[in-house]
């Protein structure tokens, strides 16, 4: 008896007390609610940081922040929205609450390791916070923390920014892989009957290919950590060369800067697609329901995940083009970087044809989709640009790149996070959002977003050099400063909107309208659960059974336009789910 | 255990053989990998991830060791044994890497029995696994007192390069943390087994997973002895 691991052979005692149900939680729901809440308060600290930028940016004569600040809160401001709102949120809140629900688990596999990872999140969570008080405040050194910069004198945080900047991430990456190795393992060993895993959502493919990159991608940043901190601490000399500063001879020599830049990239660029895969997987089952069509091409997608996440594992030197590597790894690098497009393109064809002639319903989580791939094709196609060496190497550390990224990886997927909450916010409260404010939301920050960050394209052509605190506006013309007022007042109102989405959610939560266990008529499990919120072990007596994929939608000859996934099968061929009656196999959409 | 497989009969006709039974596993529903439990899963993902730290710590050495101007200490001096006046290069090494690879075989060793129920062999076999262990990182600590009364630290080394004592530091003291953990964790499996835990689970597969972790450890360690050592 080996294999007794299947999902029923487990005992789910419900707990009891209000600290066992909602603290010291193992029940995955409450762990993502947890995770979710905690990424997004400290998101609004990382938009409250990136407000107070905007100000100087525009006003550069307010004073309200000094050039030391600026650092600080540009550093905080990337780390957090990268790491600790997409990363935990996409995988700790969306794949903590959906993975077992979507495959007819009862919970992940290892409960009480998924809680010691959310406690791991919130301690890196609080060690970063930390450092804004420590006596040098945060680390200054930009997101990417570049040695020898980082942990030399003159840069702000170089002494305690920095070392609790690296603990937190530590920690944070402890984290993420006990998460990651729960979320892979659950996908792989503890699937329903019938789940196999070319009938799982796009949601599911997404997070699990995605947790498997972040096991393979943060050991690169640890490494890197680790290397810094002893820098940092013990005088090695892994990043350092041999500086002169202030007129000082530091006690560095011989390591090299560039191998920090390969460790962090190495990371870096997977980063990305950690992100960006989750999204993928949500906004697939998000057009395909809210479009009532089956999913266009959905083995075309699967493979499109697990390609781009293959494929970014060797395109990281692309950040590095200027850094004085060689450049005849530059060329290698720019043609695996293009190569990505080809998936990245099938993806979101992909998308367009299974909106093609679907019955549209443009509700909020399907703004926010639509929203998502236009924008998603907007970062994308500026990233054809900066692949590219020759045309890199004007436009690197300009606001170009600012734009290209903050379109690509910052606003895309938080769309995603957006149209994730208001679909599934049903199901985690058994409430409706507010419509209303949702479309409100939508449109001021879809639109806002736009208005923001397409001036920051012409002003990276214009020379506009990103990190910059303050600008002679000698060398760029003046009206480079007008642009600049214009977007800092947008920023600061599409801030200001996110407190309707905030306000939304609270008010949803306890007030919305009640919405029934399946608002939306989708197929996949998660909506078949016997109780809205899913109670514990999520599926009463009996786990699931699944009979088809997950995008039965306007099945001819079926009585309602979707057809739930525990549905049998009908014919001689029940049973045989990969056979001939799956429309997606036979293209007959 | 009934109704495991689904589809059996859903697949193509050209397959055969193993590419048909790889291609029935991950088409399969519930397990992509059956008889594989949860617990033995995880510890592979586990160190699948593991080895892409150890990879990089190997790749980070190896860059600081091109760029740095000093030139790298030879290895078999700093690390040679003087016995009855004569130096032996290399020697407390090679007894350390004889060490841990015969400490996988009593491990192998201890999951065989604990397979065949045999509970007071089981348990033996890991206590001399982890008796290995303990004197493995025993002579760890006797290797770095050795170093450190040559005068080298993480931040200078007097036979050379200062990345030297950097990374001789960093890697050995990371995996002489992997080796203590194991013999810690071995210890627990070994209380347990002799407790009856596993006689009484009906199921020994807790010795097996901590020995996928151990032999992951003494594997690294040979990476680490070919990179860091013998080069």
């Amino acid at each position: 008896m080996v294999t007794v691991a299947s999902a029923d052979a487990h005992e789910h005692h419900e707990p009891q007390s209000f600290i066992t149900k909602y603290v010291w939680s193992q029940d995955h729901k409450v762990i993502a609610i947890q995770y979710s809440l905690t990424a997004i308060a400290v998101g609004l600290v990382a938009l409250v940081l990136s407000g107070l930028m905007r100000i100087q940016l525009g006003f550069p004569d307010s004073g309200l922040v000094d050039a030391s600040s600026y650092y600080q809160f540009m550093t905080l401001h990337g780390m957090i929205m990268v790491i600790y709102l997409l990363t935990a949120l996409f995988l700790g809140g969306f794949g903590n609450y959906l993975i077992p629900l979507m495959v007819g688990a009862r919970d992940m596999v290892f409960p009480y390791l998924n809680m010691l990872s959310y406690w791991f999140y919130l301690v890196s969570v609080l060690v970063l916070m930390a450092s804004f008080f420590v006596p040098d405040g945060p680390t200054g050194a930009g997101w990417t923390l570049y040695p020898p910069q980082a942990i030399t004198g003159g840069t702000p945080g170089a002494d305690w920014g920095i070392l609790t900047m690296l603990l937190s991430l530590a920690i944070f990456i402890v984290a993420a892989t006990m998460g990651s190795l729960n979320y892979v393992t659950t996908v792989l060993q503890a699937r329903t009957k019938g789940m196999t895993l070319m009938r799982m959502p796009l949601t599911v493919w997404g997070i699990f290919v995605a947790s498997i990159m972040a096991l393979l991608a943060f050991p690169a940043l640890f490494v890197a950590a680790v290397m810094m901190m002893l820098d940092a601490t013990m005088g090695t000399s892994f990043f350092m060369p041999a500086i002169i500063a202030m007129g000082q001879q530091l006690p560095h020599e011989g390591g090299s800067p560039l191998l920090f830049q390969h460790l962090f990239w190495f990371f870096g660029h997977p980063e990305v697609y950690i992100v960006a895969l989750p999204a993928f997987g949500l906004v697939s089952d998000l057009i395909s329901t809210h479009a009532r069509k089956n999913i266009f091409g959905y083995h075309m997608m699967v493979w499109a995940i697990v390609i781009i996440g293959g494929l970014s594992f060797f395109v990281w030197a692309h950040h590095m083009y200027v850094s004085g590597m060689n450049l005849s790894f530059g060329f290698f690098f720019a043609i695996s970087t293009l190569v990505i497009a080809v998936p990245t393109a099938i993806k979101v064809y992909n998308w367009i044809l299974t909106l093609w002639k679907g019955d549209i319903h443009l509700t909020v989580p399907m703004l926010y989709a639509i929203g998502f791939v236009v924008t998603f094709v907007v970062g994308g196609l500026t990233g054809l640009f900066l692949g590219n060496v020759i045309v890199d190497i004007p436009l690197a550390d300009t606001y170009f790149v600012v734009a290209h990224f903050h379109m690509v990886m910052g606003v895309a997927p938080i769309l995603v996070v957006f149209g994730g909450i208001h679909h599934w916010f049903p199901k985690v409260t058994g409430r409706m959002m507010n419509d209303t404010l949702g479309r409100l939301h939508f449109w001021i920050t879809f639109l806002g977003t736009y208005v923001i960050f397409f001036p920051m394209h012409y002003l990276g052509v214009l020379g506009m050099p990103r990190r910059y605190f303050d600008y002679d506006y000698e060398f760029i013309p003046q009206s480079a400063l007008d642009l600049n007022t214009f977007i800092t007042i947008v920023a600061l109102v599409v801030a200001a909107a996110q407190i309707l989405f905030l306000y939304n959610m609270i008010w949803s939560a306890f007030r919305g309208r009640p919405s029934g266990g399946n608002p939306w008529g989708a197929t996949s499990l998660e909506w078949q659960t016997p109780q809205t919120p899913p109670g514990h072990g999520n599926w009463g007596p009996a786990v699931p059974e699944v009979h088809r994929w997950a995008y039965d939608y306007n099945v001819p000859g079926a009585s309602a336009d979707f057809v739930p996934q525990t549905e049998p099968q009908r014919g001689p061929s029940q049973g045989h789910g990969h056979g001939p009656e799956q429309p997606g196999e036979k293209g007959h959409s | 255990m009934v109704e495991r497989r689904l589809e059996e009969n859903a697949q193509p006709e050209t397959l055969s053989g193993e590419w048909r039974s790889l291609v029935n596993d991950w088409s399969a529903d519930r397990e992509a990998f059956p008889k594989v439990s949860w617990n033995k899963t995880m510890m592979w993902i586990f160190l699948l991830s593991d080895v892409f730290v150890f990879t990089l710590l190997l790749v980070g050495y190896m860059a600081v060791r091109l760029t740095t101007q000093e030139a790298w200490p030879d290895t078999g001096e700093v690390f040679a044994l003087t016995i009855m006046g004569h130096d032996f290069p290399l020697l407390l090494i090679a007894i350390m890497t004889f060490i841990l690879i015969t400490s996988s075989g009593t491990m192998a060793m201890a999951v065989n029995f604990g397979y065949r129920r045999n509970r007071k062999m089981a348990a033996l076999f890991l206590l001399f696994t982890v008796l290995l262990g303990a004197s493995f990182v025993g002579m760890q600590a006797y290797e770095w007192t050795d170093l450190i009364q040559k005068g080298v630290r993480p931040w200078e080394n007097p036979m050379g390069a200062p990345q030297f004592g950097a990374v001789f530091f960093m890697i050995t003291g990371f995996h002489g943390l992997h080796v203590s953990i194991g013999v810690i964790y071995l210890l627990t499996v070994a209380i347990k087994v002799l407790k009856g835990d596993y006689d009484r689970r009906g199921n020994y597969e807790p010795v097996e997973v901590a020995g996928l972790y151990w032999h992951f450890v003494d594997l690294v360690w040979v990476f680490i002895f070919a990179f860091f050592y013998l080069l």
